[in-house]
């Protein structure tokens, strides 16, 4: 089995779980498949170089063959774009779910009752405190 | 090098260096880092103008970051549309700016100028750069910025609407990534020219991939251009946001129309195989779908905020139905009805803020409410943003619209093009006329609804809606110089070897 094979597969599995998560209602789930899905991408952007195993990306004196350093420097600016997004994304709905009470990623108002059992476990964690 | 040879470079400079100044003093002066932004402001103005009378003779500036050659380093490029793009957002940004201070809205936080600053040096970044993985970069700095400034002030609409903005966005990018990873393993370039010239000698078994790659770049640019179907992350955004912010954001949506422009010509032009003019077949009935659902919006808007927001979806359509054209004529017809309808929507969302100050609880909703001093000339200033936002005579909307028809009329479906914009153009009128008649006309009787009387607001808050409506008043006055200048960038934009020769070589002094 190729290594292109393989890191094909995982970026499709990374991308077919992002997405299926990204339309999840929640917010959580939003930002985990959004997470999936950069992980895909970064793994992308990594292999448009193409995979070249046990060649160095830098000049060097005793080598002659090189692999493309160009993707591996949009690959870090990506990772350090997508992991300060995450960050903000997470901080960002949990300040949302704090404040309106649902973490719907639609908005509308659900209450508290519907979004399947929030409530019973929130009366408990009240319960749990008191006891 | 003098000082003007780095001109091109000033512009995502000076707000670069004017945004830490401000983090730094802000807490302890606030007034030095109010002085700061200003002179910031101020100093794009001028660079932007500056670099417009250089450009303006045509020649193309490109600008070597570093000195490093042209396809392998980094380039910004300065021509006649990216001079007068530098130029609105130096305008648009005093005005926000200045509603913001003087409505006291950039008090409600530490960061707002400094944030606002960060948002203009990413705007003036995406018009500036030459290289394709730099406009992702730039739009990342620009969306970043607008994260923070959306939620300026907080407050749960705010939040909650600033997660769905988010994550929107988030997938955006992740396709830009996507595009860009495609166009570079085709191409191994990521310097627009360059890959404009490479793109002809992709291998006929990669032509599928390059067709992908481009409509998933097209598809990223109509997401920030907000056109149908991709424009439901809008109104909700803009229509919650500070109003100020929203006078700013009317510009953004501005940022994936220049992006179609400049990338579509340069890359995927005539020669670029199955990616030829890759848009070209879907861009003008999602043009004319966004500019009825706009207009449609703008009809049925509960809230003067809200119709701003659908009034710049509806101006986006009719400036696309202008660009889907890509000829000369149109596109320049476009460039001169995108400067107007930019400063028509931050006008709407200034006066749409005016209204809401001075009516209490009533807020800016399209209902009538208690009388307010200054009625008359609040309601004077509405009709003059919603003139200019619909297309009617006076403003600059009209002559706009009318360059735009004319220009269509050479297409093969301008029957569709000129049914859609003169009857969006009716839906706007009747739309606004409603909401000022609502909102101006009508009084909810004595202290009825629960409008407590508030304090006098003063009249400051008139100068910057008063402010974009006289820049959209010198844009009609001037139209024959600004037609023409629109009409030479347009011309420049369609000619990718012209630039290709001015970035490979200049670029590679």
């Amino acid at each position: 089995m190729s290594y292109e094979f393989l890191l094909a597969t995982a970026i499709g599995v990374l991308v077919a779980g992002g997405i299926f998560l990204a339309l999840r209602a929640r917010t959580f789930q939003v930002v985990l498949g959004l997470t999936l899905i950069s992980y895909a991408v970064n793994l992308f952007l990594f292999a448009s170089g193409r995979l070249v195993v046990g060649r160095p990306p830098i000049w060097d004196k005793s080598v002659s063959a090189y692999t493309d350093p160009l993707p591996q420097a949009l690959v870090l600016t990506a990772i350090v774009i997508t992991f300060g997004m995450t960050a903000f994304v997470v901080i960002l709905s949990l300040r949302s779910f704090l404040e309106t009470g649902s973490d719907h990623v639609d908005g509308d108002k659900v209450p508290c009752d519907a979004q399947d059992g929030l409530a019973d476990r929130r009366a408990d964690d009240h319960e749990d405190t008191r006891a | 090098m003098t000082l003007a040879d780095h001109l091109p470079i000033l512009p995502v400079i000076i707000p670069a260096l004017a945004a830490p100044v401000i983090l730094l003093v802000i807490r302890r002066r606030p007034w030095l880092g109010v002085a700061a932004a200003l002179v910031s402001c101020l100093g794009l103005l001028v660079c932007a103008l500056a670099l417009m009378a250089r450009v303006s003779d045509g020649s193309i500036l490109a600008y070597a970051v570093g000195e490093w050659p042209a396809p392998f380093g980094i380039v910004l490029v300065a021509d006649r549309l990216a001079a007068m793009m530098l130029v609105l957002t130096a305008c648009l940004g005093l005005i926000a700016w200045l509603h913001a201070v003087v409505t006291g809205a950039d008090r409600k936080g530490w960061h707002f100028h400094a944030l606002f600053q960060f948002q203009l040096m990413g705007l003036n970044g995406a018009f500036l750069t030459g290289d394709l993985f730099n406009l992702f970069v730039f739009f990342e700095v620009l969306l970043i910025a607008s994260y923070g400034l959306m939620l300026h002030g907080q407050g749960p609409a705010r939040l909650k609407a600033g997660v769905q903005y988010v994550v929107v966005n988030l997938v955006g990018s992740s396709l830009f990534l996507i595009a860009l990873g495609m166009l570079y393993a085709l191409t191994g370039t990521l310097n627009m020219a360059d890959m404009g010239l490479r793109v002809a000698a992709i291998a006929p078994g990669d032509q599928g991939l390059l067709r992908i790659a481009a409509l998933l770049l097209v598809s990223v640019f109509a997401l920030k251009a907000a056109v149908a179907p991709l424009h439901l992350w809008l109104v909700r955004t803009y229509a919650v946001s500070a109003p100020a912010v929203a006078a700013l954001f009317a510009i953004m949506t501005k940022v994936g129309v220049y992006s179609l422009i400049r990338v579509v010509p340069q890359v995927f032009g005539d020669s670029a195989g199955a990616a030829a003019w890759v848009p070209a077949p879907y861009l003008l009935p999602a043009a004319m779908v966004s500019a009825v659902i706009g207009f449609a919006g703008v009809f049925t808007a509960r809230s003067l905020s809200e119709q701003a927001a659908y009034a710049v979806i509806g101006s986006t359509g009719t400036l696309l139905i202008a660009v889907a054209g890509w000829s000369a004529d149109s596109l320049g017809a476009g460039l001169y009805y995108l400067a107007h309808s930019t400063f028509a929507a931050a006008a709407l969302f200034l006066v749409a803020d005016v209204v809401a100050r001075r009516r209490g609880s009533f807020g800016d909703s399209a209902s009538p409410g208690p009388d307010f001093a200054g009625r008359s000339g609040v309601a004077l200033l509405f009709m003059a943003a919603a003139i200019a936002a619909t297309g009617l005579p006076p403003l600059s909307g009209f002559i706009g619209k009318l360059l735009i028809l004319k220009s269509v009329a050479a297409l093969p479906d301008w029957g569709w093009a000129w049914g859609v914009i003169l009857g969006t153009t009716f839906f706007g009128v009747v739309g606004f006329a409603r909401v000022g008649s609502a909102v101006f006309w009508k009084s909810a009787g004595g202290g009825g609804g629960g409008g407590a009387p508030h304090a006098p607001v003063s009249r400051a808050d008139l100068a910057a809606p008063i402010m974009a409506l006289t820049l959209l008043a010198a844009l009609s006055a001037g139209a024959g110089w600004a037609s023409a200048y629109a009409n030479a960038a347009a011309v420049q934009v369609l000619d990718p070897a012209q630039s290709a020769r001015a970035v490979l070589t200049q670029g590679a002094r």
